[in-house]
């Protein structure tokens, strides 16, 4: 230690340090990456809001989805459209390269959504079937948590050489970012909008289908009375595990998302934080609810971000967890509410 | 698979059907058959890449933090995401008292804590500071239920690690308090530190069996601590909260206070077993203390039998011996020590499927006068 402590106080003002004006001077800039990580949390915390809307559980393995998602999407982009990790920006052009991202992002909610139903099938439905204690789900879903990230972590480089395993992998770097235009003082680059504009887009179909479709009719019936849902010729197997291809499919899209904002994020372990975070994110706007988890996603991002430019970088995730709580003491429903059976019908 | 797992229900049947002092005389000598495995090591028990007296004791810490939150998730049934927040408590005490990197430091010539019993007088301090933690984290989120707490006691474990991590002028950040007072005792010439030292690192007896042995006496201390309350007004009341709120509510049972006894106990066990492994491993860092551990405290709980005490030892031996056998073997070019996190996920998922109450489920009874009971029956039986 260089400088001497003389008590708690003076120790603390070094390693935290509260800074508004550099919050004031950055504010759209914050707000405008906020909203790109928000956009994110959003995606992966419709999963969570939705199963939880329809089985009561907090589906832990979630994140290991969403880490599938982006293994996913890196193992299109390498083997499957041939682009070699070596760290160099490809410039293909702004049409190829949409075409070819949203190739991956196509074969990562594959992926996803195949890994979400798969894990439904072989770890919960079992446990559904006789109507376990919540505890007991909240178990399986660490265990198949588990599971999945070693098999990323031994089992996938036992079976493909140079993927998976302890490291994150090499990225590949399709998009450079680049400042297209500026607002309100703030620098927007091509990835934040198409972060943005594919989230938007995404979260608005799944609006469309949760509140329009015969499905979306389903699953708020089976999230608001299951035995009445199943009375009425609803049936439930089938809602619930397109519940959880609807959360699988979504998670794999924020993958990508995820891969082209953060290209050296792909490690086994990589899913685990920012599930945390989607969750609180969801519990923030009221689990259960499709448009809360949206907005909670976005509030999240941006408050994460404003919470960083005060209390200094590494302060960031205290800030998310640390809201949380808050949200939970205070309204512990969440900003919008609960149930995703009494959100509008 | 049910058939498999019900030896547990065997033994389970065996031992309730004991009298007091019978029990008292098989647990005596099973924790003395268990006290001297590390001298008498037999070979298909033995670790082969790790030292036998090392994991012993890191069984013994970690067999009295899933006591602790035994009570917290077993008896009262909280679930607690973060326990192992109370377990890095407990250790930064300990260290952040007698470390000389820490700017606390209270262990030399200007401090108050002799180098003699400087561990000694920190583990009732920590203690006294985890059960204040559990204290303020129980006070405002006890009011919410299931799901809910289990996620506000999450983030209130990675917010411990991180304020570890970030307050580097403090805990050292993520290089960690190195040189952690522990107990002198046995100092002569060949080991001038006493058998706790690191330095006692060879044959059988050395500083790992010497802190399995201490972890034993403090796991034993704990055990019938925890079986006294069991037994008392504030078990029963615990069974009542985990059965059902609400009735246990209406039946007059002061939920929340109970419950935050249970958080308290909980995280005072948690802070004993802190202090222990600071003591032990005379190094604290943040990355010890990650969600994963958290996780893997609640797999022994789980697989031992939530609310069995004895079983939860048996979880708890379970999660730290496995990975330590499995360390050296090889099976087709991978260190199976490696997957222990694929074993115990397979195990969860498989025990929840097939057995979701565990190896040893805990069997309901007439907790308060089950002996005069069971006696009544008897006597109109005959």
């Amino acid at each position: 230690m260089i400088h001497q402590c003389v008590g708690l106080v003076t120790c603390q003002a070094a390693d935290v340090s509260f800074n508004l004006t550099g919050l004031w001077n950055s504010f759209g800039q914050l707000t405008i990456d906020g909203l790109a990580w928000g956009a994110i949390y959003a995606l992966v915390a419709v999963g969570y809001t939705l199963v939880f809307g329809v089985l009561r559980l907090i589906n832990f393995a979630h994140s290991e989805i969403f880490m599938f998602g982006m293994f996913g999407s890196y193992f299109c982009l390498q083997y499957i459209l041939g682009f070699a990790p070596d760290g160099n920006a490809y410039n293909v052009g702004i049409g190829p390269t949409v075409g070819y991202l949203a190739v991956a992002m196509v074969f990562g909610m594959l992926v996803s959504g195949v890994a979400a139903v798969g894990v439904e099938a072989v770890a919960y439905r079992p446990l559904h079937k006789r109507n376990a204690r919540p505890l007991t789900f909240l178990i399986t879903a660490i265990g198949m948590s588990f599971v999945l990230q070693e098999f990323v972590h031994f089992v996938l480089p036992a079976l493909l050489p140079d993927y998976g395993g302890p490291n994150a992998q090499q990225p590949i770097v399709l998009v450079q970012p680049k400042i297209q235009f500026t607002v309100f003082g703030a620098d927007v680059t091509n990835v934040t909008i198409a972060t943005v504009i594919a989230a938007l887009a995404l979260a608005a179909i799944t609006d469309a289908v949760i509140n329009r479709t015969k499905l979306g009719r389903g699953i708020r019936a089976v999230a608001q009375d299951p035995a009445s849902a199943t009375l009425m010729g609803v049936s439930r197997e089938l809602v619930i595990m397109s519940t959880f291809a609807i959360g699988g499919v979504l998670a794999g899209a924020a993958a990508l998302l995820y891969i082209l904002k953060v290209p050296q994020g792909i490690i086994y372990s990589g899913g685990f934080l920012l599930g945390i975070k989607a969750f609180s994110a969801a519990v923030l706007g009221g689990i259960g609810n499709l448009r809360g988890a949206l907005l909670g996603g976005l509030l999240l991002g941006i408050m994460e971000n404003y919470g960083q430019a005060v209390f200094g970088t590494q302060w960031r995730d205290v800030v998310a967890f640390v809201l949380l709580v808050l949200v939970l003491l205070f309204r512990p429903t969440g900003i919008l509410g609960e149930s995703l059976g009494r959100a509008r019908v | 698979m049910n058939r498999l797992l019900a030896p547990g229900d065997v033994l389970r049947e065996r031992w309730s059907g004991l009298g007091r002092g019978q029990k008292w005389i098989v647990g005596a000598i099973g924790f003395a058959v268990l006290a001297l495995l590390p001298l008498y090591t037999p070979a298909i028990l033995d670790t082969p890449g790790i030292s036998f007296g090392g994991t012993m004791a890191q069984f013994a810490m970690v067999a009295i933090i899933a006591i602790g939150l035994n009570v917290v998730v077993g008896q009262a049934g909280l679930l607690d995401l973060g326990y192992v927040g109370f377990y890095a408590v407990g250790a930064y005490t300990v260290a952040l008292l007698t470390s000389p990197d820490s700017p606390w430091n209270q262990m030399g010539p200007n401090g108050f804590l002799h180098e003699g019993w400087a561990w000694l007088a920190c583990v009732p301090l920590a203690m006294a500071i985890t059960a204040m933690a559990g204290l303020i984290l129980g006070i405002p989120t006890l009011r919410l239920r299931g799901d809910y707490l289990a996620i506000v006691t999450l983030g209130f474990g990675e917010i411990i690690r991180l304020l570890a991590d970030n307050l580097s002028d403090v805990t050292n950040g993520p290089r960690g308090l190195n040189r952690v007072a522990y107990p002198r005792l046995g100092q002569d010439a060949a080991l001038p530190d006493g058998v706790f030292s690191s330095g006692n690192s060879a044959g059988k007896a050395n500083y790992g069996t010497w802190w399995f042995w201490l972890g034993l006496a403090l796991m034993v201390a704990i055990l019938l601590l925890v079986g006294n309350l069991e037994r008392s007004r504030v078990g029963r009341a615990w069974v009542a909260i985990r059965e059902d709120e609400d009735a246990a509510e209406v039946m007059g049972v002061n939920t929340f206070r109970f419950k935050l006894w249970a958080f308290v106990i909980g995280a005072a066990i948690g802070g004993l077993s802190g202090a222990l492994y600071a003591g032990q491993v005379q190094y604290v860092g943040p990355s010890t203390f990650n969600i994963i551990n958290s996780m893997l405290f609640l797999c022994a709980v789980v697989l031992g039998g939530q609310g069995n005490k004895l079983g939860v030892v048996f979880g708890a031996f379970v999660i730290v011996y496995l990975p330590n056998r499995l360390l050296g073997v090889h099976l087709f070019g991978i260190n199976l020590g490696d997957l222990k996190y694929l074993f115990f996920g397979l195990a969860l998922v498989a025990l929840m499927i097939f057995r979701p109450q565990g190896l040893f489920p805990v069997r309901q009874q007439l907790l308060a006068y089950s002996a005069a009971a069971r006696r009544l029956l008897r006597r109109a039986v005959s």
